[in-house]
């Protein structure tokens, strides 16, 4: 990678985390049509009008209202703020819309545990483990829940984060518009585990994605409901692992036990999936 | 200019400003309001509290299996009257009798005990029934909710107590009777808090 | 008896072993410093006793600076840490511990006595009145908070320190995932402070409505008492609600409670929105000072009156309403909507313009005046650079999508030291020099001053800005360790050296004050009024004496002191000899500091669940609270001559 790579934020792989960088973009510049002034003029004033005896510029010490000048320097942020108002309000609406309409999207369920990622492919009947392989160019719905205190699913490179709420039905949209590995990592603090809860995000054309599904179907280990279990209890981290199956329901189940019984749009969520 | 100088500045008003400028006793209930805003605040917080939780029930017992219509309507009748006699307390204060101050006085506290009694078992009944503060998150919002009120109003009686003995000692002077003002608003306050207690909680809890 | 973690009372970790050893030492020589000169007489009346403002001023000042030392070292432990990839330096246990008591002691037992020192310091001073509405609970305050710090800090020694972020998010603290005593020693540590805090809010808030001189009318009263106010208004109503978010944690942490528990039917969230309601409001709290400072160095050093002082007013009332409206900008990603999250995206957005108002305002302030450069200027002309860029940072945090990629990142971390460190601590030291002669009677050095103000001016940027390109790298808080090969690496170790350098600064600002104590009769202020300023406290003598002002005076006008001078009234405005009566001043008392203790047993017994020692604390605080009740006259009067041979030993008659 070079030096440019490692700035994640800067180099987004899909329209959400683009639609967030032209976000910032857009507030950076905004931002700095008042801090460069700002800057330049605190120089200019501190150094104008320091207290010694032959400096000449002037001295109005009574001076102390201009309605014009206050006028503007109200003006100027109301407008700015006005501006970046309207697109953080444009874009935080479209970032719950899948991000392209044309392809069906896919669904995976991704449970944050102590101290590792479950993802679960309802589709597909499949699941890993800090590792999740999506197939490029294909909106991604993921649904995210936690069997442990809250975390946040972050992918800086395709897109911003969403927390991983116990007993709650969290829905964020992403998509790679590019083959790659992505970096992935919690969001929120859970504990002794939490430096390490690192994830990657494979995506790869879909043909090849199917034929990875395929392959994990054929040749990995099923998650049995006592795996299920170790894998919730065990307060640890773990490598990246696959499984050709899981308990049918388990994500479900874990909602609906931690509160979201309670919670009519969770429940709405994990039902419309089913 | 010279002029202006004098006028701003004069001695006149100098003068008027020796010694102090406020009365200590005014002072003191000036801030016993701003304490009611703040603990105001903190019941609106556990009411807010109370209200996410109350469908939380965990497939407990719920609002209609433990609440007392009969209970909570006694609670409500003494908590209301001896807001009452509490105004008749003060109410004399002012007339500076003495005797009925006293009188007045243990009979809003003998009151708030007998709330305080009524309440405490109501709780000791939901226990018995194994609904305990930890069986579920209706049942913690709950036995929160009304026991802070409780505490308050417990507080409040001994702080009726250690007046009514000033009062018998000292009898009623300035002092006192700021003492009595605060503890007077404290009663009224926690009586406007449990109309809501009574509204929110059991009314809404059994209709 | 024993709670069932005992075994993990004392942990097995040298450097806990060392702290434990260290702190021991320390205590013994301060005991044996304070017999040997028999000093224990002077620290109980002088000091643990007293109802003076001024005193209790100089104690919170004195109590944060020594949180700010253990704050800090937390923070040099934590860069060290994370100065190279894989360091095994600290363990994540430790790490986790350090990183939660260094934001709560920085936010709680740092920022917040400073404020309260200035408060107590300035205000009443300021408004031409002899000390605060209620003397007697200002210094319950001070003892609520130093009982609460204590109880916080002792928690590094016995049963361990809470280890879940200063935010203390449920459900990682409760039961289920952390039985340690360590949170319940964050929840009572902050439930005493929090009532401390609470009762000064509503101190000042009487203190500046009923106490002011006459003629002072709301509209004439300088900007920090305005500050202040505002400060104040934001206390009560925001702490409420950490009492609430505590209390019900501490419940259900000792009673097996679900509040905010994962089953059962508790509700994570709700801690969530309690704990911010409150922590939204206390970042304002804690910069309202700051500004208030600035509103008074400014025109002292500029000569000339404050630009629009109006303006100044309306954005503080702006920025007091405004603070209730933005707490959830603090979990944009906790799925709350996008309807939800765009309001308070554009609300948090709204709070930068009257911010923004007053940088302008205060650069006007300095345009076409005389500027010097003293220690308190240079602080607060070093806060403007910072404030910007840090409200800048703020506003990109506001927009909600770009928060999706900065939340819980080193961005963030960035964001709110700039706004903490920059805006905060910045405006405190400004107020701690400009005021510090008025406090002691002497002044700060300036040499060493300057160095001290460089080097942390210098280590602050090397240290934060690699922070925010950190954050853009994808780099997440509250790690303890990163993989080599993120690119993560030079940045961190530049933040470390920055680190380092603040560090030093914070020496020199030690070595400042020592220096100054020793040379204090050259750096004397004999005039009361060393920096030529504007405010009413400059019109008495340095120190002021206890009773304040011999003579409340009668104001006219704004900048009231500086309009004197203008007009060369100076010798009129000292008393007259005719004018001085009998002042009625409160007497000192033991209880405040009886109570607090009696508050720090209740919260020993919570953190250990041993509820005898529980009802012993509160049996205490109650008896003390009823003796307190018997008393029939807490003041005393101080005869008309007494004042004068003291006004005339002051020179002034």
């Amino acid at each position: 990678m070079n030096g440019n790579a490692q700035f994640l934020v800067l180099n987004p792989a899909g329209p959400v985390a683009r639609i967030e960088l032209h976000l910032i973009v857009v507030s950076i510049i905004l931002v700095l049509i008042i801090v460069i002034p700002v800057m330049l003029l605190l120089a200019y004033i501190t150094r104008r009008y320091r207290d010694h005896p032959d400096n000449t510029a002037p001295y109005m010490p009574e001076w102390s209202e201009s309605k014009l000048l206050e006028i503007i320097w109200w003006g100027i942020p109301v407008a700015i703020v006005g501006i970046l108002g309207v697109y953080t309000v444009y874009d935080t609406f479209a970032l719950v819309r899948p991000p392209m309409k044309s392809a069906s999207p896919l669904t995976v369920q991704v449970t944050s545990l102590n101290w590792k990622w479950l993802f679960q492919y309802p589709d597909q009947g499949i699941a890993t483990v800090n590792e999740v392989d999506i197939p490029a160019n294909r909106p991604v719905q993921f649904v995210i829940t936690a069997n442990s205190p809250m975390n946040g699913f972050w992918v800086p490179q395709l897109g911003g984060q969403e927390y991983a709420m116990p007993g709650m039905a969290m829905r964020l949209w992403l998509e790679a518009d590019k083959p790659g590995i992505f970096y992935g990592h919690g969001g929120n603090f859970t504990g002794r585990g939490y430096a390490k809860m690192a994830f990657h995000v494979v995506s790869r054309p879909q043909r090849d994605f199917d034929r990875w599904v395929k392959l994990v179907k054929q040749s990995s280990p099923a998650l049995t409901q006592s795996g299920y279990q170790q894998l919730v209890n065990a307060q640890s981290n773990t490598p990246t692992l696959l499984f050709s199956s899981y308990p049918a329901g388990s994500f479900e189940r874990t909602i609906r036990h931690q509160g979201g019984m309670y919670m009519q749009r969770d429940l709405s969520i994990i039902n419309a999936d089913r | 200019m010279a002029v202006t100088k004098e006028d701003a500045w004069g001695v006149q008003a100098r003068s008027q400003t020796t010694g102090s400028t406020h009365d200590e006793n005014e002072l003191r209930v000036a801030g016993f309001w701003v304490f009611l805003a703040t603990d105001m605040i903190l019941f609106a917080c556990l009411f807010a509290t109370y209200i996410v939780l109350r469908g939380n029930t965990d497939g407990g017992p719920g609002p209609r299996q433990l609440f007392d219509v009969t209970g909570f309507t006694e609670e409500t009748f003494i908590l209301l009257t001896s807001s009452f006699t509490c105004g008749l307390a003060t109410h004399v204060m002012h007339e500076g009798r003495r005797r009925a101050l006293v009188l007045w006085l243990s009979v809003t506290a003998l009151l708030g005990l007998l709330f305080v009694g009524l309440e405490v078992s109501e709780f000791v009944r939901d226990v018995s029934v194994s609904a305990t503060i930890s069986r579920s998150g209706f049942l913690s919002g709950f036995f929160t909710l009304v026991g802070t009120h409780g505490c308050h109003v417990s507080l409040g009686i001994l702080w009726m107590g250690s007046i009514l003995f000033q009062v018998m000692r000292q009898g009623i002077t300035p002092a006192i009777a700021r003492k009595l003002t605060i503890v007077g608003l404290y009663w009224h306050f926690l009586d406007v808090v449990w109309v809501f207690l009574f509204t929110v909680v059991y009314l809404m809890g059994v209709m | 008896m024993l709670p069932h973690y005992w075994p993990t009372l004392v942990t097995g970790d040298p450097l806990i072993y060392g702290a434990d050893a260290s702190i021991g030492l320390v205590s013994i020589a301060i005991v044996f410093v304070l017999t040997y000169y028999k000093k224990w007489g002077w620290l109980w009346r002088e000091w643990l006793t007293t109802v003076d403002h001024k005193k209790i001023g100089i104690l919170y000042l004195i109590a944060a600076l020594l949180m700010l030392f253990r704050g800090g070292v937390d923070a040099l432990l934590m860069r060290t840490q994370l100065s190279r990839p894989n360091l095994h330096f600290l363990a994540a246990d430790h790490y986790d511990q350090i990183f939660t008591t260094h934001g709560t002691i920085m936010i709680l037992f740092v920022a917040m006595p400073l404020i309260f020192a200035m408060f107590n310091i300035v205000v009443p001073l300021q408004i031409g009145a002899r000390d605060v509405a209620y003397p007697y609970l200002n210094a319950i305050s001070f003892w609520m908070f130093f009982f609460g710090a204590l109880l916080l800090n002792i928690s590094f020694v016995i049963g361990g320190s809470p280890d879940a972020g200063w935010v203390s998010y449920a459900p990682l603290t409760e039961n289920q995932f952390d039985h340690g005593p360590g949170e319940n020693f964050y929840i009572m540590a902050l439930q005493i402070t929090g009532i401390g805090s609470m009762a000064t809010g509503i101190n000042f808030i009487i203190t500046i409505l009923r106490m002011r001189a006459p003629g002072m009318t709301l509209m004439r009263m300088p900007l920090f008492t305005w500050s202040a106010l505002a400060a104040s208004i934001v206390v009560i109503y925001a702490f409420p609600a950490l009492t609430v978010a505590l209390g019900l944690l501490l419940i259900d942490r000792v009673a097996g409670a679900h509040f905010f528990s994962m089953d059962h039917g508790g509700n994570p969230m709700m801690y969530a929105n309690l704990f911010w309601i409150w922590g939204h409001p206390e970042v304002y709290i804690v910069i309202l000072p700051a500004f208030g400072v600035l509103n008074e160095v400014f025109p002292a050093f500029s000569g000339k009156r404050i630009f629009g002082y109006s303006t100044m007013v309306a954005s503080f009332m702006a920025i007091t309403i405004l603070s209730f409206l933005l707490w959830a900008h603090h979990f944009f990603t906790m799925g709350a909507g996008p309807g939800v999250n765009a309001f308070f995206a554009l609300a948090s957005m709204a709070i930068g313009i009257p911010t923004g108002v007053k940088v302008f305002n205060w650069m006007f302030t300095m345009y076409r005046g005389r500027v010097r450069m003293p220690m308190p200027m240079r602080w607060a002309v070093g806060f403007i650079p910072n404030f910007v860029v840090g409200g800048a940072t703020g506003v990109m945090l506001a927009t909600a999508p770009g928060d999706y990629q900065y939340h819980n990142s080193y961005f963030l971390i960035a964001h709110f030291h700039q706004v903490l460190i920059g805006g905060t601590i910045y405006g405190m030291f400004a107020g701690m020099y400009f005021w510090w002669p008025k406090m002691f009677g002497f002044l700060l050095e300036e040499r060493i001053g300057r160095l001290a103000f460089w080097l942390w001016n210098v280590g602050f940027y090397v240290t934060f800005f690699p922070q925010y390109l950190l954050g853009l790298m994808g780099m997440t808080r509250r790690i303890y360790t990163y993989p080599a090969g993120m690119g993560w690496s030079s940045l961190n170790l530049l933040s470390t050296v920055g680190a380092v350098i603040m560090g030093l600064g914070f020496l020199f600002i030690v070595w400042n004050i020592l220096y100054s104590v020793m040379h204090r009769s050259e750096l004397r202020d004999v005039t009361g009024d060393p920096w030529n300023a504007r405010s009413l406290e400059w019109s008495l003598p340095s120190p002021a004496p206890h009773y304040n002002f011999a003579v409340i005076p009668t104001i006219t006008r704004r900048d009231e002191w500086w309009e004197i001078k203008k007009y060369g009234r100076t010798e009129d405005y000292r008393p007259q000899p005719g004018e001085i009566q009998d002042i009625h001043m409160p007497n000192n008392s033991g209880r405040p500091f009886l109570f607090s203790v009696a508050f720090f047993v209740v919260g020993l017994g919570f953190v250990f669940e041993w509820y005898a020692v529980v009802i012993l604390g509160f049996a205490g605080v109650l008896a003390i609270m009823l003796h307190r009740s018997q008393e029939v006259d807490d003041g005393h009067q101080i005869p008309a001559d007494e004042i004068r041979h003291e006004e005339i030993a002051l020179g002034r008659l």
